[in-house]
């Protein structure tokens, strides 16, 4: 399992920027980590697993690292070694983190502590937690300057710098009086205020709409050139780490798997892992065909032999299975994947994407009308006179930020929420506002899919219950029609139909957002409301599921109400778009008229900040 | 692949635990003595065997009582009443109270503002003073010192269920029930309940050491069993006054409702720890607090 000692260390990369670009001596990187491994000790059930092993990188000052792979690789493991610290239940196996020479892992907790925030600075995900709520953010920014040496001019001028140009009534302020864009501007300010050495971010903008993503990326980059700070981001988004980083590096199961100049990695990824991601990713320019990647990765300690990614690996060849693939490099800038067929991968003709070949259905007379919905909480308004067709067997993509109320609306729709005026007429009669008012057919042909595929499944039942749910309330099959409807629908959705038998906590979250689609597709609806589904999954599974969905949808003729703040994602999937911004329609019309030449300038401003590495290519 | 109700995996786990071990030892050694004690006491508990507070003896291994009788004889005949009248008090101070609670927090609104505030006015009472002003006014009946006790416990139960039961009733798996037009009985019964049987076990051993001490007090204080009936409260009443000349009259019932207490208290604790690993067996966590920042909107 582990590598001999002749292992090639992956720090090639960035070592080998042109001296031309090095801002400070040359030799010497900010930080250097050198053979990394974070394991689970062992149990008397088990033997060690490592979690992450083999990692080795180099960051030069001034220079921003891309940490970028899904949920289990490792990359959030990585991020806190950085700072000496390790999740419960996880110990140090060994390596170094070295950061101006000084090796982190070997200091005493005492010493540790003198290190973070002077040395080491890290900005959190939420900074919204990360903030005392119940002191004001001056007291608390300060603090920071008072425990790491700093005075007022300079708490005036980092703030400044971190985009806050007019800090008194920030400074006086509550976190909570905050947007989340200030809230990451303050985390910001906080983590630049010592001139630390090395910053660690941790997916700092995930929570942010993509304007504000947008400004927030922008200030990182700056505040890192001007301070010449090294700095890693963590993140689980390709396109956000284009925007941001000079060089890649791509975690998969553990282990990294690729690394190289940004520029490089995307225009030409190594490792097929790379490849089949940015395959995944939904493109603003053109609508195609997303590719998913069957299977999941290994758990740590159940790695298959030889290259983790083999199972789910298009070029795998009988090779893959001899032993953990060393890193290859494939090009003379430092470009190196860990695969043994890096170098033929390289050459292929970019990522091979497929055009989708998406046939608007004609227009037919609209399934669903919403017209002038308004809602207001408490006097606020959500929702102001809102106008919206639906036609039959259309995709209809609603896109906003968080707040634009959309998700609000998609409620109004299916009857959760009942305290809206307006109408909404579905299949030719008016909608009651909820769900009581409504006749079981107009409940039975409405069918909503739900966000987070971790709460829409009650544990407690199996899987075959959960989707038997619908099915026993609507009609009255007998048990064996009913178990076969289970089946088939499973069957569907791409799942197999032993699955009926299992608990939610046995599946994946692409499994279970497939059985919450079962459990909605089971009594034959005509208009499916989907929220954001597929916005808490990796972008491998969202591709699967999103063509799993438009499969279903044309076999069955389905509406489609698609709620979402992805806007390559609407590209992919929608024949029409509408816009809805502060609780207001702002811009509607065909997916390729409003994507590409947007009347609105908030629709513009929205498209240009989308995150890409198209550009970068 | 059948898995085990979640009831029986959480006692499973708590048990494997040497916290859970000692406790149900402990209870169980207390409920063994109370549940054959009758069996094998060697005299009645009425007859009178040697003299008043009489030093323990090969004839009484406990010596006697006020009255002259046995006192290990008593002891063994006194505490399956308590414990019986104590599992049925807490049954139904459980049952009612996790209805309340559980409607309160679904329903909502009125329903939500009736229920709590009911339970706030009986909340206001200390219980065993809430008891004792029932069973004074109607007298001391067995099922209605049941009755108030139970009655005693049901505020609090309510309070515990209905705020974990908010939590469960705000989730997306019972919303996609509600879309659907499912009433909201069902809803309860299937969704909402199930997601609570650790947060009612718990409740449950809580309770029944409550339930156990209250009524040994009523008893003491003379509302309970009345003589010459043995019970281990009116026991520890009756011969106090012998305390120096016969201790045991006092200790040996005082010793069991402690150990009763102690060890049901420890395996609620255990049941507590095993029921945060939820699903039935030892899972991994899930990365639901990361998913959670992922999504916005």
């Amino acid at each position: 399992m582990t590598a001999p000692s002749e292992d090639i260390p992956m720090t090639a990369t960035v070592e080998d920027i042109p001296p031309s670009t090095r801002e400070t001596g040359p030799g010497t990187p900010r930080l250097a980590v050198e053979d990394l491994r974070i394991v689970m000790p062992a149990t008397r059930r088990r033997p060690e697993a490592d979690v992450v092993d083999e990692v080795s990188f180099t960051v030069q000052p001034g220079r921003v690292l891309g940490l970028v792979g899904e949920s289990g690789s490792g990359k959030t493991t990585v991020a806190l070694a950085l700072l000496g610290l390790v999740k419960r239940g996880l110990a140090i196996g060994g390596g170094k983190v070295l950061i101006d020479g000084r090796d982190i892992l070997a200091l005493s907790e005492h010493d540790l502590q003198k290190v973070r925030g002077r040395s080491v600075a890290y900005v959190p995900q939420d900074p919204g937690s990360a903030l005392n709520p119940v002191l004001k953010v001056g007291t608390q920014l300060r603090e920071v300057f008072a425990v790491h040496g700093g005075d007022a001019d300079r708490l005036t001028q980092v703030m400044a710098e971190a985009g806050l140009e007019d800090p008194a009534p920030i400074l006086a302020s509550y976190p909570h009086q905050l947007s989340g864009g200030q809230q990451q501007r303050v985390a910001l300010a906080m983590a630049f205020a010592c001139r630390p050495q090395l910053i660690v971010l941790d997916e700092p903008t995930t929570g942010l709409d993509v304007t504000t993503q947008r400004r927030v990326l922008d200030t990182v980059r700056g505040l890192c050139h001007t301070y010449q700070v090294a700095a890693v981001y963590i993140s689980h988004d390709l396109s956000v780490v284009a925007e941001i980083a000079d060089h890649v590096a791509v975690m998969y199961a553990g282990r990294l798997i690729e690394i190289g100049a940004a520029s490089e990695l995307f225009a030409t990824p190594a490792h097929p892992y790379t490849r089949g991601l940015m395959r995944a990713i939904p493109l603003m320019a053109t609508s195609h065909e997303l590719h998913g990647m069957a299977g999941a990765p290994p758990r740590p300690g159940n790695r298959p032999a030889g290259c983790s990614f083999r199972p789910r690996c298009e070029f795998a060849i009988a090779e893959c299975e001899s032993g953990e693939p060393q890193p290859v490099v494939v090009s003379d800038t430092g470009h190196a994947a860990r695969c043994v067929r890096a170098t033929e991968i390289t050459a292929l003709s970019g990522t091979a994407l497929l055009a989708r070949d998406r046939t608007v259905p004609a227009a037919a007379e609209p399934v669903l009308t919403i017209s002038r919905v308004s809602v207001s909480y408490t006097n606020k308004p959500v929702l102001r006179d809102v106008n919206l067709d639906v036609g039959a067997r259309k995709s209809v993509a609603i896109v906003g930020t968080s707040g634009s109320g959309k998700t609000t609306l998609a409620r109004c729709v299916v009857g959760l929420h009942k305290d809206w005026t307006g109408t909404i007429t579905f299949a030719g009669s008016q909608l009651p506002p909820g769900v009581r008012g409504r006749t079981p057919d107009q409940l039975r042909k409405i069918q909503f899919v739900a966000q987070n595929p971790y709460a829409s499944l009650n544990p407690r039942q199996t899987i075959g219950q959960i989707i038997g749910n619908p099915l026993t309330h609507f009609t009255k099959l007998p048990a064996r029609e009913r178990d076969k409807r289970i089946g088939d629908v499973l069957t569907s959705v791409a799942l197999r139909e032993s699955f009926a038998a299992r608990y939610p906590d046995e599946l994946s979250g692409g499994e279970r957002q497939r059985v919450a689609l079962a459990r909605a597709l089971v009594v034959d609806p005509e208009l499916l409301v989907c929220d954001e589904i597929t916005s808490a999954l990796d972008v491998s599974v969202q591709a699967a599921i999103v063509e799993l969905l438009l499969r279903l949808q044309a076999e069955r003729g389905l509406a489609l109400l698609f709620i979402t703040h992805n806007l390559p994602l609407v590209r992919s999937i929608a024949d029409d778009v509408t816009v809805i911004s502060a609780g207001q329609i702002c811009e509607h019309g065909p997916v390729t008229q409003v994507l590409t030449a947007p009347k609105e300038a908030y629709t513009r401003q929205l498209i240009a900040d989308v995150p890409s590495f198209e550009q970068t290519g | 692949m059948a898995r085990r109700p979640e009831v029986i995996a959480v006692l499973g786990r708590a048990v494997r635990t040497p916290r859970g071990t000692a406790g149900l030892v402990i209870a169980g050694l207390v409920v063994l003595v109370a549940v054959i004690g009758p069996a094998v006491a060697p005299y009645s508990a009425t007859e009178f065997v040697t003299a008043p507070f009489a030093r323990a003896s090969s004839v009484a291994w406990l010596g006697g009582d006020v009255l002259g009788r046995d006192v290990l004889s008593r002891t063994l005949d006194g505490g399956w009443q308590l414990l019986a009248m104590a599992a049925v008090a807490t049954a139904l101070g459980v049952v009612v109270g996790a209805v309340l609670g559980v409607m309160a927090a679904y329903y909502g609104g009125l329903w939500d503002s009736l229920i709590m505030r009911a339970v706030d006015v009986i909340l206001a009472f200390p219980q065993l003073v809430f008891a004792l002003l029932l069973v004074s006014i109607l007298g001391p009946k067995i099922w209605l010192i049941v009755l108030a006790v139970a009655i005693s416990h049901a505020p609090q139960v309510a309070r515990v269920t209905r705020s974990a039961a908010l939590d469960i009733s705000e989730r997306d798996f019972v919303k996609a029930m509600q879309i659907l037009g499912i009433p909201g009985r069902r809803i309860i019964r299937r969704d909402v309940l199930p997601n609570l049987t650790s947060v009612l076990m718990v409740e449950i051993g809580l309770r029944l050491t409550y339930s156990m001490l209250v009524i040994a007090g009523l008893s003491f204080l003379g509302f309970g069993l009345q003589p010459p009936a043995a019970s281990w409260g009116l026991m520890i009443n009756e011969n106090r006054v012998g305390l120096i000349a016969n201790p045991w009259g006092v200790l040996m019932p005082a010793i069991l409702i402690a150990l009763f207490t102690i060890g049901v208290n420890t395996f609620t604790d255990a049941v507590a720890r095993a029921s945060l690993g939820v699903g039935g067996r030892a899972t991994e966590p899930e990365p639901i607090a990361l998913v959670a920042r992922e999504v916005t909107g």
